[in-house]
C-alpha cells in the first residue's frame, strides 16, 4: 500500500511530536523508520494505524483517508503489546482470530511452533522475548496489507531478535504487503530494510534507498543513523 | 544482523560475490543446487528482494542456472567457473597493487610479502 504523509502535526498538550511531517512509504517495499526516542517515530505509526489522529494534515493509503477499511488491512504492532495476562496463548491467539479477515490457524499454529511457543503458556508468565514473538505470530496469522512494527526488537534477547527477524524475511509477503519497522537498532535491520527514513524532532532528517545511502554516505546505515543522532 | 556486510557496497553485489567464492574454493559443486531465494535470506537475514535480485543477477550473468519448480543451480560449466575465478584474482591483485603502491612499498620489500604470503599458506 502506498502511504503518503502530507505536512503531518502532532501537537500534545507540552510537546510537539510531529512538526509538519512529509514523506511517502512505497507499496510492496520494507521501509526502516529510524530515528531516537522522542523522535515522532511511534506518533507517526500510531496514525497510520488510526490509533490516534492527527493535529493537522493527511495521512492518505492507497489514496484513502486512514480510517475503518484501511485499520482492516494493518497488522499495528505497538512497542508495548496488548495481549490479556490472565489468557493463554492459545486463547490469546483465538481471541485475535475474530478481529482479523482471513485469520488462518493453521499458519497461527506454524507461526507458534517457529517462535518457539505452545497455545498452552500462558500470556503473563512469558518473557520479554517471547511476547515480542507473539506479536509477530498475530501479525503473520492473518494476510494483512500493511504490517507497523513500532520497535519491535527493543529490550529483547539476542535470541528472540534473530528469530523475529529471520520470520519477517520468511513470511512477509513480497507482492502483497508493505512493511514499516521503527528501530533504534539500526545494525539489527541492515539488511532487511530496503528504504530508510531518518526522524529528527519530528521531521525529516534524510531519506532514500538504503543501498544509495550506503553509496552516498560511504557507511552503513548504523553509521549514518550515528551522524545525525549526534 | 546474522552476516556482516561492507556499508559501501550494494548488498545484492556482495551476496553475488559470496555465492562466486564459495564455488570458486569448491563449496558449491558445479552443478550443485543452492538454497531457495527464501532459505537463503533468512539465514543471511537480508530481504527477500535484496536475494531475489542477486540470483537474477547471477543469471543473467551464466552463472546461476533456474529451473523452473526444480530451484536455482550453480553452473555445470568449469570454463564458467575458472572464468570468475580469475576475475577474482585479478580483483584481488587489483586492491593488492593498489595498497602496495600507497604505502611506497619497493619491488624488494613486495617480494619479502609475497614469501610470507607463501609461508602463511602452506601452514594452513
Amino acid at each position: 500500500m502506498r502511504i503518503e504523509v502530507d505536512n503531518l502535526w502532532k501537537r500534545y498538550r507540552r510537546k510537539v511530536a510531529l512538526r509538519g511531517l512529509s514523506l511517502c512509504f512505497e507499496p510492496g517495499r520494507v521501509t526502516g523508520v529510524l530515528g531516537e526516542n522522542g523522535s515522532g517515530k511511534s506518533t507517526l505509526f500510531r496514525i497510520v494505524a488510526g490509533v490516534t489522529g492527527a493535529s493537522e494534515g493527511t495521512v492518505r493509503i492507497d489514496g484513502n483517508d486512514v480510517g475503518v477499511r484501511t485499520r482492516g488491512e494493518t497488522a499495528y504492532l505497538p512497542e508495548t503489546d496488548s495481549f490479556y495476562s490472565w489468557m493463554s496463548v492459545g486463547e490469546q491467539l483465538e481471541f485475535l482470530s475474530a478481529f482479523y479477515t482471513g485469520w488462518d490457524a493453521v499458519k497461527a499454529r506454524e507461526l507458534l511452533d517457529f517462535m518457539r511457543l505452545t497455545p498452552g503458556d500462558r500470556i503473563d508468565e512469558l518473557s520479554q522475548g517471547q511476547r515480542a514473538r507473539l506479536k509477530i505470530v498475530a501479525a503473520f496469522a492473518w494476510p494483512s496489507r500493511l504490517v507497523v512494527m513500532d520497535e519491535p526488537f527493543n529490550g529483547i534477547d539476542p535470541p528472540s531478535r534473530r528469530r523475529i527477524l529471520e520470520a519477517l524475511v520468511r513470511e512477509y509477503r513480497v507482492d502483497t504487503q508493505t512493511i514499516l519497522i521503527s528501530t533504534h537498532m539500526v545494525y539489527e535491520v541492515e539488511g532487511l530494510v530496503e528504504d530508510v527514513v531518518y526522524l529528527r524532532d519530528g521531521q525529516v532528517a534524510i531519506e532514500g534507498r538504503a543501498d544509495d545511502l550506503r553509496a552516498e554516505k560511504g557507511g552503513s546505515l548504523s553509521d549514518i543513523f550515528e551522524e545525525i543522532v549526534l | 544482523m546474522p552476516v556482516e556486510f561492507d556499508p559501501t557496497r550494494p548488498i545484492y553485489l556482495q551476496i553475488m560475490d559470496s555465492v562466486k567464492k564459495k564455488t570458486v574454493r569448491g563449496l558449491h559443486a558445479p552443478g550443485a543446487q543452492l538454497p531457495s531465494v527464501r532459505d537463503m535470506a533468512a539465514r543471511m537475514g537480508v530481504n527477500p528482494n535484496t536475494m531475489a535480485r542477486a540470483y537474477q543477477e547471477l543469471e543473467r550473468e551464466g552463472f546461476v542456472e533456474t529451473r523452473r519448480g526444480e530451484g536455482s543451480f550453480v553452473t555445470m560449466d568449469p570454463a564458467k567457473i575458472d572464468d570468475e575465478r580469475q576475475q577474482l584474482a585479478e580483483s584481488a591483485r587489483r586492491q593488492f597493487t593498489e595498497q602496495i603502491r600507497d604505502l611506497g612499498l619497493t619491488t624488494a620489500q613486495t617480494h619479502e610479502l609475497f614469501e610470507q604470503i607463501d609461508k602463511e599458506t602452506r601452514k594452513q
